[in-house]
């Protein structure tokens, strides 16, 4: 299938749109260690926004996969993993600031290399959430996708390096008209050496009808079912 | 179980400055300066007091539970615990916690979330958003809702998994567990004591907490 929409993020560099409902969200990653944070917000009223606890306690999870669905704060769904090559998409490990980037991987200014400078999670996505009048109080927990963060028993957190890499790919379906913001910049818990990462191909396919009732998504828990019911109630009452 | 950090204060109720019983259900909003010391008592045992926190200035920097996290790169807070904001800085340090262990990924209930989790019909059941909404429009925020960030669960207990699951356990907390937090800089606390009815995290049962301040 020919996508309606294409395009290319470099590494470091940070992308937002409105995608309408119903289309495919596609991102490929063409290097070796992605990682993309994501944001999303309902577009016709960004009050209503990703919330990751709802999410992670909705489907009894602290990862995302294939079948896993992200949920709005109003009980809504934004989004679908209708698929996935990745086993684990990170929930938890959050953004990366300028601190911590010049920290682990060193100081490059544009003033000195250009285009290639190293940017930073949280940089990019208040510069993309202003171009929504949106802003610092609007950023919440993000999800990072292509990468792995578990935890033990005792709490700890632990990165685990190359889950995944060159080829991999995540399909999103929108489940209602969303804005999706992107940083396709480093993990936080990405260990110290060379600024890591390389360029994601973005896409964005019509999705095929979906029968809710067979729905990998919808089905995988009644919770995403039930939030599918409150989203179709919402559409039809606001659209 | 894993190890649980217990550490006692030697602060007496009696210096306290201020005390406020909080019911279950209820909220509180308050100005905790730079150098004071709050105590959040659980009384009966087993209830989630969801708690924000505001740097009392500016409510753009607030606690950040990402940030919280990822700095002592452990996802459960107790004695030690930095409450980082969203700016970096330290909002206040854990100093004491007979409880040995605070939830700060499972967020608060809301009316909306409570029909995703449990049934349709559960809407109008009163909850913790609810509350956060009502106790920051009533300080005078605007637009308050874009202030409800992912907030701690004080005494409640939310285990994850190595593979990836997270599951909703009975508290390690008991009636007069308590947590003792300084404040490093000037922050506003807000809190909203669990109503909810449907799972384990109050027992079934939300109970009274009580907040005690203590002047430097």
């Amino acid at each position: 299938m020919e996508p309606i929409y294409s395009i290319e993020l470099h590494n470091g560099q940070a992308w937002s749109a409105v995608i309408q409902k119903g289309k495919i969200f596609k991102l490929t990653s063409l290097n070796d260690n992605p990682n993309v944070a994501l944001l999303c917000y309902n577009a016709n009223q960004p009050l209503d926004r990703y919330n990751m606890p709802d999410t992670l306690k909705g489907q009894h999870i602290s990862k995302l996969c294939k079948g896993s669905c992200l949920h709005s704060d109003m009980g809504r769904l934004l989004l679908s993993i209708v698929d996935s090559s990745c086993a684990w998409h990170d929930p938890i490990g959050g953004l990366s600031t300028e601190a911590e980037i010049v920290k682990k991987f060193g100081h490059k200014t544009f003033a000195e290399v250009r285009n290639d400078y190293y940017r930073n999670g949280y940089d990019n996505f208040l510069t993309e959430l202003g171009k929504h009048g949106l802003g610092k109080r609007d950023i919440v927990p993000n999800v990072n996708l292509f990468s792995k963060v578990y935890v033990n028993e005792d709490g700890s957190m632990h990165f685990e390096p190359q889950t995944s890499g060159k080829g991999d790919y995540v399909s999103l379906r929108t489940e209602m008209k969303v804005l999706v913001v992107l940083s396709n910049t480093p993990h936080p818990l990405f260990p110290k050496g060379n600024y890591p990462g390389g360029n994601i191909k973005i896409e964005v396919f019509e999705s095929d009808v979906v029968d809710a009732k067979k729905d990998i998504c919808y089905q995988s828990r009644p919770e995403n079912f039930r939030a599918w019911e409150t989203t179709q109630a919402y559409l039809n009452l606001s659209e | 179980m894993s190890v649980l950090n217990y550490c006692e204060s030697q602060r007496r109720i009696d210096d306290a400055i201020e005390s406020s019983l909080i019911p279950a259900g209820d909220g509180y909003i308050h100005r905790i300066n730079a150098g004071q010391v709050i105590r959040l008592v659980d009384l009966e045992g087993n209830q989630a007091v969801d708690t924000l926190f505001y740097n009392a200035d500016d409510f753009s920097e607030r606690y950040s539970a990402q940030a919280t996290i990822m700095a002592q790169s452990s996802v459960y807070l107790t004695t030690g615990t930095k409450l980082m904001s969203s700016e970096g800085n330290v909002l206040l340090t854990i100093i004491a916690d007979t409880c040995g262990r605070h939830d700060t990924l499972g967020g608060a209930c809301s009316r909306e979330s409570n029909t995703m989790r449990y049934a349709h019909d559960k809407l109008f059941m009163h909850a913790c958003r609810d509350t956060f909404l009502l106790q920051l429009q009533k300080w005078g925020v605007t637009n308050a809702k874009r202030d409800i960030t992912c907030n701690i669960n004080f005494f409640m207990n939310v285990p994850l998994t190595p593979e990836g699951g997270l599951r909703f356990e009975d508290g390690v907390s008991a009636a007069g567990r308590y947590v003792e937090l300084k404040a490093e800089m000037d922050v506003v606390i807000l809190i909203s004591n669990c109503p909810q009815l449907n799972n384990p995290c109050n027992a079934y049962n939300p109970t009274a907490a009580k907040i005690y301040i203590w002047n430097p």
